[in-house]
């Protein structure tokens, strides 16, 4: 019985909490895929029109057409389309790109790749200066750094993202010559590489896409930071005679939870929003190719784009939420 | 003295909670400064007509992309000789249609969505919540162009698209509030005396949740602007020659090289109109907090 109470039992008892809580959360991500992936598959039901339009020639004979749509099984009963359509799915076949004839799965990850350097890149620039502005306008409230930082989250949040781009791409490309306006390197969408000669063409996009995150995450930050200080615990610290520095360390181990949950969310964002400033840059990443799949009306391109884009959302929330139980065991939501 | 102060105390305690709030906006100069700008855009926008702008649809090969302060052409023409300062304020029509009417419409459906769940609760919430996550378990930016896209362009469309975009938000928002409420004393006495479940929804809560979603949709503002003219950029939402800011700045695009500050000009219209939307609603969250 003594052992319950000691600390050893205790902190065992609060492990198997969080592995519950991860447990429960796991388990509750199934439902929410298996929706995800209902939705993906109504889209292309909800479109007006026949989903042979794009391959279909404008005088192709109903024979023709009814022969077509038996190939790709557009005939059955809806909810059997849904199953065979599932089933294949985890297996990982998401079918034909209409357009291209090859495999969409195959053409969405190379395309995701893409995605995921300009995200990466975007989030290194964002969630950095997100992390200073944000701990710097906390910890001066009211002072002008406070009111700099602040307006430079509000811009952040409120800029159309693909005018900004086309903004830097006015200044750095067309007044200055600095850096390319478009694509993803000399040898085209397929040969990335780290170097200098790649990486200029990633710094534009990136700096357009850290924008968001930027604003989202100072202003998060700065809440944070502020709702800390104000706190009994701190003054009892500076009272114990803490160092600064030490305060600082405490503020910032009390924002980490909130802060990494909502730098999981952008990461997420910029992953699955990055359509308008793919198009603006023609960066060859997965939000280029669900455009070019919208405008040809390939739809299985589009469900297949758009699923895949959802479960790279969904499992990322899922591991921000594991993470965040993980260092911060009093979470334990429903 | 003494009976002024009588006879004062009656006149500071009648201001309600409403009119403090207002007095606090009023009091803020960034919010003052916003909703300036915002009404200039709106009412500019509405009264085009008769501002004696040029026709925003008739177009010139001969003086195509003028630079910013021709004479006569004030902020430049565009890739095909219109002129672009009647373009802007004619813009403001359509641009700012189908970035505030996804917001209340989902205000609308969001708020008697969270309202009922919240106020129902059991199966009732479980549903509505639970089909809510469905949609949160996409980017945003993501299911508006998966389902303008699966509909095809159009106004309409993009309008549909950004409302199903915002339900799911305010919907969670409506509830997390409406469940605070639901438990309060004034409810239960009026459950007491006898009141069914919908004037309590009607009377007694819905004054009580309305503000704070007010705030919330009011930020959503912002987020809408740029996504309804992002669509119209992709060419997801109006049809040339409709002017709309998006539209306008998908267009212009190919003119960069060319002119391309007269470019950039139907951006900066988006940016000032969804700062300001942001400011005023920053401001007014700060008002409403007597608290503080």
């Amino acid at each position: 019985m003594r052992a319950t109470f000691s600390h050893k039992g205790r902190r065992k008892i609060k492990v198997s909490l969080v592995l519950a809580y991860i447990a429960r959360r796991i388990v509750y991500v199934i439902p929410i895929v298996a929706s995800v992936a209902l939705v993906c598959f109504l889209l292309v039901h909800i479109t007006p029109g026949d989903p042979l339009v794009a391959v279909l020639p404008a005088d192709a004979s109903e024979e023709l057409a009814a022969q077509l749509r038996a190939a790709y099984g557009f005939d059955r009963p809806l909810p059997v389309q849904f199953g065979l359509w599932l089933w294949r799915a985890i297996h990982g076949d998401l079918g034909n790109s209409i357009a291209t004839g090859r495999p969409v799965l195959s053409e969405v990850m190379r395309a995701v790749g893409n995605t995921v350097t300009l995200a990466v890149a975007a989030a290194m620039i964002g969630f950095t200066l997100g992390l200073l502005f944000g701990l710097i306008a906390g910890y001066f409230r009211e002072s002008w750094v406070d009111k700099v930082a602040t307006s430079f989250a509000i811009a952040g949040v409120s800029v159309p993202h693909y005018w900004l781009g086309m903004l830097l791409v006015i200044i750095f490309s067309v007044e200055l010559n600095w850096l390319p306006a478009v694509g993803a390197g000399p040898g085209g969408s397929g040969a990335w590489g780290w170097d200098w000669e790649h990486l200029r063409y990633l710094v534009l996009p990136a700096i357009t896409t850290s924008v968001i995150p930027m604003g989202i995450v100072t202003r998060t930050v700065r809440a944070l930071t502020g709702d800390i200080l104000s706190q009994d615990f701190v003054e009892a610290l500076r009272a114990k005679g803490l160092r600064e520095r030490g305060v600082f360390r405490h503020v910032v181990k009390n924002a980490a939870p909130t802060a990494l949950a909502v730098m999981g969310l952008q990461l997420g964002y910029m992953l699955g929003g990055s359509i308008l400033i793919e198009t603006v840059f023609s960066w060859p990443g997965s939000g280029f190719l669900l455009n070019s799949a919208i405008f040809q009306r390939d739809l299985p391109l589009l469900q297949g784009t758009i699923l895949v884009l959802a479960l790279f959302f969904v499992f990322l929330n899922l591991l921000v939420d594991i993470a965040q139980a993980a260092i911060d065991p009093r979470i334990k939501r429903g | 003295m003494s009976d002024t102060a009588l006879q004062a105390a009656p006149a500071t305690k009648a201001r309600g909670y409403w009119a403090t709030v207002g007095r606090r906006i009023l009091r803020d100069k960034v919010s003052v400064v916003c909703a300036v700008v915002l009404l200039i855009i709106f009412i500019s926008a509405l009264i085009a007509p008769w501002l004696g702008l040029a026709d925003p649809y008739q177009g010139s090969m001969i003086r195509r992309l003028r630079h910013i302060g021709t004479p006569g052409y004030p902020l430049g023409t565009d890739e095909l000789g219109r002129d672009m300062l009647a373009r802007l304020v004619y813009g403001g029509r359509l641009s700012l249609v189908i970035g505030i009417l996804p917001v209340i419409l989902a205000f609308c459906v969001g708020t008697s969505l969270g309202l009922v769940a919240g106020y129902v609760g059991g199966r009732v919430n479980t549903a509505i919540m639970r089909t809510v996550d469905v949609f949160y378990a996409f980017p945003s930016v993501l299911l508006a162009i998966a389902i303008s896209g699966a509909l095809g362009a159009g106004i309409t469309n993009s309008i549909v698209a950004l409302t199903i975009v915002f339900v799911p938000q305010i919907s969670r928002v409506a509830e997390s509030v409406t469940t605070g409420v639901r438990h309060m004393d004034f409810v239960e006495a009026a459950r007491a005396s006898g009141a069914g479940p919908f004037t309590i929804m009607r009377v007694h809560m819905l004054g009580n949740v309305l503000g704070p979603i007010f705030v919330y949709a009011t930020s959503l503002v912002s987020v809408s602007m740029i996504l309804a003219a992002g669509l119209s950029f992709l060419g997801l939402g109006t049809k040339p020659p409709e002017p709309e800011w998006g539209l306008m700045l998908n267009t212009l695009r190919t003119a960069i090289y060319v002119n391309p500050w007269v470019a950039a000009l139907p951006g900066a219209m988006i940016f000032m109109v969804s700062i300001c939307f942001n400011l005023l609603s920053d401001g007014m969250r700060s008002a409403m907090d007597i608290r503080n």
